[in-house]
């Protein structure tokens, strides 16, 4: 009984499979699909080489303060770095005072309740306060940016494929649409407002070109700021951002897998030693 | 205690007597996974998953408790108490990403158990009642590993909480009420959330009994062997301890290395960067992908796209995927071949290597857009999951001609090591006239 | 039967000296141990103060606004902290006992910042069982002594917040601070 009810039940699954599949490809071949613009003109981003790639790359902490700079100067205008605190700087080389000065010169202040009159007001941050964020919420952010919120960076690295590579392309590869693009796709045109970058998933970004100039942050250790220098370098900093743990990660995970290969080792040898009067002449 | 011949328990040291006069505690583990159970001599080291889809269990409730330490079930803190272990708390990140990494080895480890069993023929009588119990550790695995998904509250935990309670509205009449039910509310939110973190929190210790019953229910017959062939005599056994601690020690040791590579170096490898995005009830990612390990089953759902007069295709895609589960409950009955081993069998063994290709198939399918060439794919990759357990396997069990079984265990040791002239020596072998090959 | 045999076998042909096969055994579950030490340091450092938690460890007070004679209740590492500006009245009080009468022999010195007697800052917690005692706030009652008096189980303190009557063995704590202005202190 058992096997007859498996029968007939395989058989209306494989069956009704089959004729779904016959049904896709009648319609495969007379209606083949549509390439659509992101498929043609998207692209994967750019290869670009970091001191912290590889298995046991490391942050190259001037590389990481100069990309904070780039933050500081450009990006947290408009984006958030919510989950970064003030004191975890530390991470990336400064020490306790230059981080209670970064912290008390921050452009935007830590909103606060006033202990007198127990009204909103704002304060300088301490080292103890999360990056405070530039709009007050997402309906503010929105209707600062012609609708577009800009998402907060702490994470960004981690939230997009290849994200180091990512940013990086991202941030240079603001360019005019494509002649080609707009011959094979002549509705796709950029809409107002909205900015090409063959590197977003959508090609159209609410964003403009944020570096624009060679020059728009003057780095105090004497690197040329490029476009490409500038992109590079505050993507650096978002990868140390969302993963700041990342050297001790590699560091632990090196001291692990070589106790383990020593202590498998040895686990073989006894297994064995154990097994030896089973396998052998005794 | 499933062989006549199994040692018997006999305490060496007085403290240890004292207590299995009152509580028979050092006796049962004795008998469990001590001297006192005899294995059949032969496994190879497919036999290692079970003791190491154990281990995963372990790693995952230890780090598992430790991160319900730092985390809040509240939709608006999850994901930043997610952050702050991850930054904040003291080897946070090694707790995270070891139980993030932890469910991905879990998973691999019960899927090379449970191919190893479907190749070995392990789910045949006498131990149906093994892998039945093995059948619902891996539903609540999978119930689990769910709802642990959403709790980092990130883009892909609440689009896919959002996805698969919607399966159950699929059910005519009674499935919006159900997905309601289940989400305490219309959508996943912070009633969804705490339930999540509640279960999550009980099914592992759940999944826990039922290893228990698990091994209980194997220690009946004893374990099979990749002859397939019942065990006749003590020759054919050696005592779980020392020899099969000793090779699950070993294999522990692989496992862990591996574990450790992908939980150091690249551990966001099996993850999807979507979530790292805080969940966003406004805007929906680009494509909406399971964990890899619902992969298969996520490409059967989605294999059905034509209705069936008045069943919708959404219908028919939910209960296929179910059923492409729940039909392993009965493959102790479909698959009716005396011969329980693989390597006796030729026609099985074709179509069981087909069966592998076809699940990572759907596996692949599963995981990529659902868009064509993918869903085609899935349809006859899907079609033949189906027809393998409903149909071929009982047809070959059938007409098979399966190739002569050694007589024993040990005259299939012997022959691997191709000694020659040893048979005779068999029946009575106590001392073990063993070929000096592998090292 | 053989298997048995087999394994105890080892075990005597062994004799006296712990041979090679045992050497590695041993080795082997010796390293096992390790393994599970060093596992089990991290499971127990994670319940130690994060990071967040260990960076609220210190609390800056602005003393300008309190008058001689008043007392602020703050917070320091999430526990009350009392802040007392003593009136020249209360200095003489405290200095006026002999420490060697005390259950916890200190003097108001010992307990304030040269140059600053007036300005007492204690722990907001009983050393008996960790109440928080009365006398900060306005109006409370202050106990026998004019310091601070806890609820709980009746334990008095003096205008140095030094033990003086009660089941409490210890002077409430002065915590680790300094002046960072003449009107500011940095608790922590």
């Amino acid at each position: 009984m058992v096997r007859i009810g498996a029968f007939l039940v395989g058989l209306f699954f494989a069956g009704w499979l089959l004729i779904s599949f016959l049904v896709g490809a009648v319609a495969y071949v007379t209606e083949p699909p549509q390439p659509t613009v992101e498929h043609e003109f998207h692209k994967a981003p750019r290869h670009v080489s970091f001191s912290f790639d590889g298995p046991l790359g490391k942050y190259d902490q001037a590389q990481l303060q100069r990309g904070f700079q780039v933050f500081k100067e450009v990006c947290s205008a408009c984006h958030s770095l919510h989950y970064v605190a003030f004191r975890d700087l530390k991470g990336i080389g400064y020490n306790e005072a230059e981080i209670k000065a970064i912290a008390k010169q921050w452009a935007i202040k830590t909103p606060d309740v006033d202990p007198k009159t127990g009204e909103m007001t704002t304060r300088d941050p301490v080292p103890a306060d999360y990056f405070p964020k530039p709009f007050a919420n997402n309906v503010a952010a929105a209707a600062a940016n012609n609708n577009a919120i800009p998402p907060d960076l702490s994470l960004m690295t981690k939230a997009r494929h290849h994200g180091s590579a990512y940013v990086y392309s991202l941030l240079t590869g603001f360019q005019s649409q494509p002649a080609e693009l707009l011959k094979k796709f002549p509705d796709a045109k950029t809409p107002e407002g909205l900015h090409y970058n063959p590197y977003f998933a959508n090609l159209n970004l609410a964003m403009a070109p944020p570096l624009t100039a060679d020059g728009q942050v003057t780095y105090g250790d004497g690197t040329r700021s490029s476009v490409d220098q500038m992109s590079k370098d505050v993507a650096a900093f978002l990868t140390w951002t969302a993963e700041p743990k990342l050297e001790n990660r590699r560091r632990a995970g090196l001291a692990t897998i070589i106790f383990l290969l020593i202590a498998t080792g040895l686990a073989y040898m006894s297994y064995q030693n154990i097994w030896a009067d089973k396998k052998k002449k005794a | 205690m499933s062989f006549p011949w199994a040692e018997h328990y006999t305490p060496k040291h007085p403290a240890m007597q004292w207590i299995d006069e009152k509580l028979p505690l050092p006796r049962l583990v004795y008998n469990a996974v001590g001297a006192g159970y005899p294995v059949p001599r032969n496994l190879n080291y497919f036999w290692n998953f079970g003791v190491l889809a154990g281990l995963a269990l372990v790693i995952q409730i230890v780090t598992g408790v430790v991160m319900a330490m730092h985390y809040g079930a509240n939709t608006l803190v999850a994901f930043s108490t997610v952050e702050q272990t991850m930054r904040d708390v003291n080897a946070g990140w090694l707790m995270r990403y070891a139980h993030a990494n932890g469910a991905s080895f879990f998973f691999i480890v019960v899927y090379l158990h449970i191919f190893r069993g479907l190749y070995f023929g392990s789910y045949k009588a006498p131990r149906e009642m093994v892998w039945l119990l093995g059948l619902v550790i891996f539903l609540l695995m999978m119930a689990t590993a769910f709802m642990g998904y959403v709790l980092p509250w990130g883009q892909m935990s609440y689009w896919g909480a959002k996805v698969i309670t919607g399966l159950f509205g699929a059910i005519p009449v009674v499935g919006e009420p159900i997905q309601t039910w289940l989400l305490g509310g219309f959508a996943p939110g912070n009633a969804s959330l705490n339930r999540f973190f509640s279960l999550h929190f009980l099914l592992p210790f759940v999944i826990a009994a039922v290893v228990i019953l698990h091994i209980w229910a194997l220690h009946i017959p004893g374990s099979s062997n990749p002859t397939g062939v019942e065990v006749k005599g003590p020759q054919d056994t050696v005592p779980f301890h020392p020899y099969y601690t000793a090779k699950d020690g070993f294999g522990a040791g692989v496992f862990l290395i591996l574990f450790a590579i992908l939980l150091f170096f690249v551990p966001n490898f099996l993850g999807h960067p979507d979530n790292y995005i805080e969940a966003n009830p406004l805007s929906t990612p680009a494509h909406i992908v399971p964990e890899w390990y619902f992969w298969p089953f996520y490409a059967i759902l989605r294999a059905f796209t034509v209705d069936f007069f008045f069943v919708p295709a959404k219908l028919l895609g939910v209960l296929a995927m179910f059923a492409s589960i729940l039909l392993l409950f009965f493959l102790p009955w479909l698959d009716t071949s005396p011969v329980r081993s693989g390597n006796y069998r030729p026609t099985f063994k074709k179509f069981f290597w087909i069966l592998v290709l076809d699940v990572v198939v759907l596996g692949y399918c599963g995981g990529a857009p659902a868009e064509e060439p993918y869903v085609m794919i899935s349809q006859v990759a899907a079609a033949y999951y189906f027809a393998h357990f409903l149909i071929v396997l009982p047809l070959i069990s059938r007409f098979e001609k399966p190739l002569p079984l050694p007589n024993s265990i040990t005259e299939a040791v012997l022959n691997r090591y191709n000694i020659q002239g040893e048979q005779d020596a068999l029946p009575g072998m106590g001392s073990d006239p063993q070929p000096s090959n592998a090292g | 039967m053989a298997s048995v045999e087999h394994t105890n076998g080892e075990d005597v042909a062994g004799g006296g000296e712990v041979r090679r096969r045992d050497f590695i055994n041993i080795a082997a579950v010796s390293f096992a141990g390790v393994g599970a030490v060093a596992v089990v340091l991290p499971l127990i450092d994670q319940m130690n103060p994060s990071a967040d938690v260990l960076a609220l460890a210190s609390t800056e007070v602005d003393l300008s606004a309190i008058q001689p004679g008043q007392a602020i209740k703050t917070t320091f590492r999430a526990q009350p902290l009392f802040v007392r500006h003593l009136t020249d009245k209360e200095i003489a009080e405290a200095d006026k006992v002999d420490p060697s009468t005390l259950r916890d022999p200190q003097t108001l010195e010992e307990r304030t910042v040269d140059g600053k007697k007036q300005w007492l800052i204690t722990m907001g917690v009983c050393t008996h069982l960790g109440c928080v005692p009365l006398g900060a706030g306005e109006g409370e009652n202050r106990g026998e002594y004019g310091g601070y008096f806890c609820p709980c189980h009746g334990s008095s303190y003096d205008t140095a917040a030094r033990i003086r009557k009660g089941p409490a063995p210890k002077n409430l704590e002065v915590p680790k601070f300094s002046f960072t202005s003449d009107t500011a202190i940095l608790v922590g």
